[in-house]
């Protein structure tokens, strides 16, 4: 008897529970997942991008769902068991690029967006070159939300007066005025933990290459074993002579840290770190500290951008669709970044909302010639990325140019670069 | 029938963790072993149904011998130079604090206490803050000022020297050089205990061995085409310091309870025989620490074999000098979407991990047994 009590209850606590799911999917437009690593300092952007979202769609509401850490790292891993477990959100945070293409665009798991750039006259907002980057043969993949700047030099003023020195154009000039620092004490330039060496390297490979040559590294075009890349190397090894010893155990703000407190004279860093200097050191932009384009690039823009895409089978298509139309809108995209420290990637943005760094990139990015950003994921797919890094060690161990070169080549064959 | 009752519900009651078990452990096993031996990770790794291909052992092999997998190769000896270093002065440690709170006539609960509240912490914070003491330029470094010495230089996590280098195209070399050292001792052993059968075989085996060495056989062997130099990492001191530092309050207690169980009649028969404090530790206690000794390497080893978020928090993940297997695992799979190497390289860690724990399983059933 007291058996059959309990299989009645348990029956009718099942029966309830199955009401509920029913009542929960009938109410499928109530709900938008958005996937990302922003928390901390980029957290505000994101929730003031939330706000507007639900201040435009009140019967939506927004589950943020963020996994915070490691710049990405951490998110990364739990959105390939999300996608490989066949539960994908309804769109997430991505480096535009081959970082999405390399990854979930060959694997089927992206819609494409042509048909919404063209609805939204995207095509005509953002630059050529930035859809070039977004796009393979069969569609564009994902909108950008901002867009970053990595090659840029930053100084303070006042120290390099002081110390007697300009800001470098090229690297010769660096190669000049760097044991003048070294005499006096000043660690010429800055560098953190392995990521920011290679997001050093691609400034490097840059001016070395130029943006030609830079471009063909990706298409597969330029060999890694060829004299160019291997000179890239050279050169990427004499720079390394005048940075500081303890670079592996910095952050890259503690990297920034050090031109701040005087202790190092240049760091090279994407526009984060204006906002870094700007927001949380307080200084004033222009005077408080000062900034350049990486030496060598002067007029050439290396890029990278988060961005969103349209998962395969999401649930809430038209929530997500929603989502994306108002991330590439002139609103989302001028309510975003201020408060992110990036810049829009439309052309038309209103520049009067953003300070005078962000100002300045802005106009470059109008004027400049833009290629993408080997450390932020947008030339090369995350299996290049991932050897790469080990590349770099092996080159910051043995500063050996041929044997990084050779191993750059083997990890390209590898991963498929260009194929 | 009573009995037959009782071992039906005995069965019924440990089915369910036996499933689940079965399921989430001893299946996962087997996945991945089923994972490691394919070329999962291929271009487009992340489709919903990812068509592989079964490759054997490629990947294994190529993880020991492949131009780009010199990383791991450099994880593992890295892993086997922290474990041997963590393990070792864990136990020193966590002895000689055992051994100092058995001495103290006040304020023992105090002492367990605080060398026993690093172990209270989780990995990352200890990471976390390990890594500002070790930042070159303060903590730790600084720390010789404070009494006017000049401050350190030593850069604790990022040096990139190298020491005891060694070629691993000649890895079967030091392998059998390793064994050989193993035996040795085994043998010596067996000698201080008069074990006259035990004493022959090892001196047999270390025989047979020293005659491969000096044959040259192995050092003909060419795993690699090209000389590769692997060795200890200076920077791993940092690593080991922190680990220790967390673990050597646990060991310390384990000796602890161990000294407890030790009757008081053995060393006052010690005592009356004319023993020294030092002769007590040495011939009474030491000898009665035995198995906790083995079952704190135990512990202590598979914790050093599978470590990962100490290093990650302390070197983050692309330091090539502290880099172990597990972060490598980590970074393969999730990072590079190369989910088969991932598999493999977790199923070597599996592998060295049951090398080091099955022994001990073995021994403690055959006790209980016996």
């Amino acid at each position: 008897m007291r058996t059959s009590r309990w299989l009645k209850l348990v029956g009718m606590c099942g029966a309830l529970l199955l009401m509920f799911a029913a009542v929960t999917s009938a109410a499928v437009q109530g709900e938008l997942e958005i996937f990302s690593w922003w928390a901390g300092d980029e957290g505000p952007a994101l929730e003031a991008l939330i706000a507007l979202y639900e201040k435009t769609y009140p019967e939506v509401s927004v589950i943020n769902a963020t996994v915070t850490g490691g710049a990405g790292v951490h998110a990364k891993a739990v959105l390939k068991t999300r996608m490989l477990g066949g539960d994908p959100p309804d769109t997430f945070q991505v480096h535009a690029g081959q970082e999405l293409i390399g990854t979930w665009v060959v694997a089927n798991r992206m819609e494409d967006l042509t048909w919404l750039y063209e609805e939204e006259g995207w095509m005509e907002a953002f630059p050529a070159d930035l859809l070039g980057l977004l796009s393979t043969e069969e569609g564009i993949w994902s909108v950008p939300v901002n867009i970053h700047r990595s090659n840029v030099l930053y100084y303070i003023p006042d120290n390099l007066a002081q110390w007697g020195v300009d800001v470098p154009k090229t690297w010769d000039e660096f190669f000049e005025i760097a044991p003048k620092l070294e005499a006096q004490g000043i660690i010429p330039l800055s560098v953190g933990e392995n990521w920011t060496a290679t997001h050093l390297w691609e400034c490097v490979a840059l001016s070395a290459l130029g943006p030609e040559k830079y471009g063909q590294l990706w298409d597969g075009e330029l060999s890694w074993r060829s004299p160019e890349v291997i000179a890239v190397w050279e050169l990427f090894g004499r720079i390394l002579e005048y940075t500081n010893p303890d670079a592996p155990s910095l952050s890259w703000q503690q990297a920034t840290d050090m031109v701040v407190s005087g202790q190092a004279a240049f760091n090279i860093m994407g526009d984060w770190a204006s906002g870094y200097m700007s927001t949380t050191l307080k200084l004033a932009p222009g005077t408080g500290y000062g900034w350049a384009a990486a030496p060598g690039t002067e007029g050439v823009f290396i890029m990278l951008s988060d961005s969103f895409g349209l998962p395969v089978g999401c649930r809430h298509r038209d929530n997500a669709i929603a989502w994306l139309r108002m991330l590439g809108s002139l609103e989302g995209q001028d309510t975003f970044n201020p408060l992110k420290g990036s810049i829009s990637a439309r052309i038309d943005s209103d520049l009067t909302k953003y300070d005078v760094y962000l100002q300045s990139a802005a106009n470059d990015w109008r004027t400049n010639r833009i290629v993408g950003s080997l450390a932020h994921g947008v030339v090369a797919n995350e299996r290049f990325m991932n050897d790469f890094a080990t590349v770099m060690d092996i080159f910051l161990a043995s500063k050996n140019a041929e044997a990084a070169s050779n191993a750059a080549e083997a990890v390209a064959i590898q991963s498929g670069i260009g194929r | 029938m009573q009995s037959r009752r009782d071992n039906l519900a005995a069965a019924l009651i440990i089915l369910p963790s036996i499933i689940l078990l079965g399921i989430f452990v001893y299946g996962f096993i087997a996945q991945t072993m089923r994972v490691s031996m394919t070329d999962w990770g291929q271009e487009a790794a992340m489709v919903l149904e990812p068509k592989v291909n079964y490759i054997g052992l490629a990947n294994y092999s190529d993880l020991f011998t492949g131009f780009l997998n010199m990383r791991f190769r450099q994880d593992l000896t890295n892993m086997l130079f922290f474990t041997l270093l963590f393990v070792g002065l864990s136990l020193l440690a966590g002895l000689l604090l055992a051994v100092l709170i058995d001495q103290l006539a006040w304020g023992e609960t105090f002492f367990r206490t605080v060398f026993l509240y690093p172990m209270s912490l989780s990995f990352v914070v200890t990471g976390t803050i390990w890594r500002w003491l070790l930042q070159p330029r303060g903590g730790l470094n600084v720390l010789p000022t404070l009494v006017g010495l000049p401050a350190g230089k030593f850069l604790w996590l990022t040096s990139r020297d190298q020491t005891l280098a060694f070629d691993w195209s000649h890895i079967f070399y030091y392998l059998c050089l390793g064994a050989l050292i193993l035996f040795s001792i085994s043998a010596c052993s067996h000698w201080v205990r008069g074990e006259a059968a035990g004493l022959r075989a090892k001196l047999v085996i270390c025989a047979v061995l020293l005659g491969i060495l000096a044959s040259g056989v192995l050092t003909s062997i060419k795993l690699l085409p090209f000389p590769e130099q692997h060795g200890f990492n200076k920077a791993l001191w940092g690593i080991v310091l922190a680990a220790v530092w967390q673990m050597s309050g646990y060991t310390m207690a384990l000796y602890l309870a161990g000294l407890r169980t030790i009757p008081d009649e053995l060393r006052e028969a010690a005592r009356v025989d004319g023993a020294s404090k030092f002769q007590v530790y040495r011939y009474v206690d030491l000898p009665l620490l035995g198995p906790i000794t083995v079952s704190a390497v135990v512990i202590l080893g598979h914790i050093a074999l599978k470590i990962f978020d100490l290093i990650f928090a302390m070197a983050g993940p692309d330091h090539y000098p502290t880099s172990v297997p597990a972060i490598t695992m980590f970074l393969k799979t999730f990072r590079g979407n190369e989910l088969a190497v991932g598999s493999a390289i977790g199923v070597i860690l599996l592998i060295l991990v049951s090398l080091l724990i099955i022994p001990y399983l073995i021994t403690s059933f055959k006790a209980e047994e016996g």
